[in-house]
């Protein structure tokens, strides 16, 4: 009798479990298409991972809305999110988690150190992903055909902001320090080719985590070699206290760093001390951006203030549910095939793919602290 | 030689929040010989008492001074502390002080694990800016820059710590904590209250650590929900530098570990040419504690049973 019922048992764990990566249906029979989204949901980096999310999110509510039609069926979109916390560990055990859902495609994952890795799995798996805010030229360097990015990556980053730092900055002597992330580490890099070509000297090449908040060690040393800039690849709840010990300790170097500064959070770290910071992010300020300041109203009245990547992430679904259109299907290999013929008029510009699967000549623009909000010096295409 | 100015001013500010802290540590193990691994947490618990109660201040006075601000900020923190040592202590501690040694060994982490994720669950998972109210100024001392702040954390720490010697030593409660350190049971037979005293010492080394995480936050510019760990790791670090149980070995290990780490930071980079460089940071005061257990277990001043309190 309890051999009966444990036999039942398991059959019925086993039914689930054979449910589990089968197409789902709503009540009313319409498909239901599922679509994953990775970023840090916990951590320091939670404020920008919850934005990303948003961002998706409100995308895919507004296509929901409009009714999608695929192969004369009506489906439905439903987002999956998903928590990496900013750790390439647990972000492979999340790709891998997704898959075994059966996410048609992925938006994602937020950190270039998280999507690398993942990026693996959903290759191995053949799900295509497009990443809102990885710029670590190793991702889409991988040669898989499942890797694509809508901003510019660190190469052209890192490149304009060696440029700017050399020809309007005026800087001679620069000090670097990145957090060891493939991100601050790969912009860090690409800035010193740069500015090392563009005439710097690099006096002070430093290493942190993206744990820390002690810099006082760091910056007194390169106070010692009379560097005129800093230069920081990292997120901003390292580069917030960084400016403010930076002040503290009677630096008079300037701080310079990537879009993982150039957020609202990142004046709020810092205080009085943002001051004068100068920061880069790929793509065109959002004013400037052909759908911002309609976004912004779209967004805001839902989620509350942007902080950086949102309209990345939302211009990211718009391109894979344009792609699933082309296809007409959401089947990952046919939507694969489409993707490549990406020529999208999003919120953040035109975006068309390269062979590689990043943005085909992608503007990065440049933002200055001033009376404590970030404003536009200008856009390097 | 201003940097090295520099980075020793840098080491010694850092020195004397930690040396607070190892106070916590070092107290209550005089007395218990238990490592209260909650500790870092109280003072992380502090940081955030204090941060909420001046972030509503200035909510709704933005025209109050802010060293008032401040202050009421640490007015409420102390106490909050204390209450949260007493209540550790009691939950935590109290019922398991026959039990073997490693059974409250682990109702500390578990303790530090709860206040973690309720901070996490009451103030939220991202950072909490300290909000630009303290005094800005900046003085040159040999070259090396000073600032208020720094000034007048190690003031505070040096003021604070001087404060606890006087109590140990010349006070009734003081003589009663001795006693209790070198032996409960006789102790108790003398008409001392033990479990009064050992109150005293959690609610103490809470004060001692709210004033910490006020001074780091303040430091730092900032708090979150996991600061307390390292911060402790580091200040039980010092207090075994010192001489666990030994009130002046956890001041003076505190104060050798915050050099340390700054020199070893600053220097590193350069003594090996690039090769190891200021990421290095956190390791100095794990290598310490190694060495010192290696090679000097008691560590620097021993544990002179007679004055651990």
């Amino acid at each position: 009798m309890r051999i009966g019922h444990l036999s039942a048992l398991t059959l019925s764990i086993f039914g689930l479990l054979a449910g589990c990566g089968q197409d789902k249906t709503t009540s009313d029979g319409v498909e239901i298409i599922r679509i994953g989204s990775v970023a840090p949901l916990t951590g320091a980096q939670s404020h920008i991972g919850k934005d990303n999310d948003n961002g998706a999110r409100l995308a895919i509510d507004e296509i929901n809305a409009k009714g999608l039609t695929l192969a004369g069926k009506p489906v439905k979109l439903e987002l999956v999110s998903e928590d990496d916390a900013a750790d390439p560990k647990t972000a492979t055990n999340v790709a891998q988690k997704l898959v075994d859902q059966g996410v048609k495609a992925v938006i994602g994952h937020l950190n270039s150190g998280t999507t690398i890795p993942a990026s693996k799995i959903y290759h191995d798996a053949g799900i295509p992903q497009i990443s809102p805010s990885a710029t670590a030229t190793a991702y889409t360097n991988q040669g898989y055909n499942t890797a694509y990015r809508v901003m510019a990556n660190d190469a052209q980053q890192g490149k304009a902001l060696g440029q700017f730092a050399v020809a309007n900055m005026g800087v001679k002597k620069v000090a670097i320090i990145d957090d060891r992330t493939a991100y601050g580490q790969g912009l860090a890099d690409e800035f010193e080719k740069a500015a090392a070509a563009a005439g710097a000297t690099v006096v002070a090449r430093e290493y942190t985590s993206d744990k820390s908040t002690d810099f006082t060690a760091i910056l007194t040393s390169i106070k010692g070699k009379a560097a005129d800039l800093v230069f920081f690849g990292g997120m901003d709840p390292q580069g917030g206290p960084m400016a403010r010990q930076m002040k503290r300790l009677g630096l008079t170097a300037k701080l310079l760093g990537g879009d993982g500064l150039q957020n609202i959070n990142f004046i709020k770290l810092a205080g009085a001390d943002a001051e004068g910071v100068v920061a880069s992010s790929p793509g065109l300020p959002l004013d400037a951006m052909p759908g911002g300041v309609e976004f912004k109203q779209r967004f805001e009245a839902k989620y509350g203030p942007i902080q950086v990547y949102a309209p990345y992430a939302y211009d990211a679904v718009e391109i894979l549910v344009a792609a699933m259109r082309r296809a007409d299907s959401a089947e990952p290999a046919k939507v694969l095939a489409a993707l490549p013929k990406t020529d999208h008029a999003g919120v953040t510009g035109p975006l068309r793919f390269d062979a590689k699967g990043d943005t085909a000549g992608g503007a990065v623009t440049l933002y200055q602290v001033k009376n404590g909000a970030w404003s536009v010096l200008e856009t390097v295409k | 030689m201003d940097i090295f100015i520099q980075q020793l001013i840098n080491g010694l500010v850092l020195g004397s929040i930690y040396a607070l802290v190892a106070l916590g540590y070092t107290m209550v193990y005089g007395i218990l010989e238990l490592i209260n691994f909650a500790h870092g947490e109280v003072t992380m618990i502090g940081a955030m008492v204090a941060l909420a109660v001046i972030g509503a201040l200035l909510g709704a006075h933005p025209e109050l001074p802010g060293m008032m601000v401040l202050l009421a900020g640490v007015l409420v923190a102390v106490p909050a502390c204390m209450a949260l040592g007493f209540v550790i202590e009691r939950v935590a501690y109290r019922p398991l002080r026959k039990a073997p040694r490693l059974a409250p060994l682990i109702t500390a982490i578990g303790v530090s694990i709860v206040l973690q994720n309720a901070a996490m669950l009451i103030w939220g998972r991202g950072y909490v800016s300290f909000p630009a109210i303290l005094p800005r100024g900046r003085h040159d001392l040999l070259g090396a820059t000073v600032s208020d702040l720094q000034i007048a954390i190690v003031a505070l720490s040096i003021l604070t710590m001087f404060g606890l010697v006087f109590l140990v030593n010349h006070t009734r409660l003081g003589r009663a904590m001795r006693a209790t350190a070198q032996s409960r049971e006789v102790a108790e037979l003398m008409g001392v209250n033990v479990n009064t005293v050992i109150s005293a010492t959690f609610i103490i080394g809470s004060a001692l650590a709210a004033i910490a995480g006020v001074m780091v936050s303040a430091y730092y510019g900032l708090a979150h929900y996991y600061m307390g760990f390292l911060l402790g790791l580091k200040a039980f670090s010092a207090a075994v530098l010192g001489g666990i149980g030994n009130i002046t070995g956890a001041v003076l290990g505190g104060l050798l570990l915050g050099v340390i780490e700054a020199l070893g930071a600053g220097y590193i980079g350069d003594l090996t040419g690039g090769f190891l460089g200021s990421n290095y940071q956190d390791v100095f005061a794990f290598m310490v504690l190694i060495l010192v257990l290696v090679f000097r277990p008691s560590g620097l001043l021993g544990e002179r049973v007679a004055s651990r309190a």
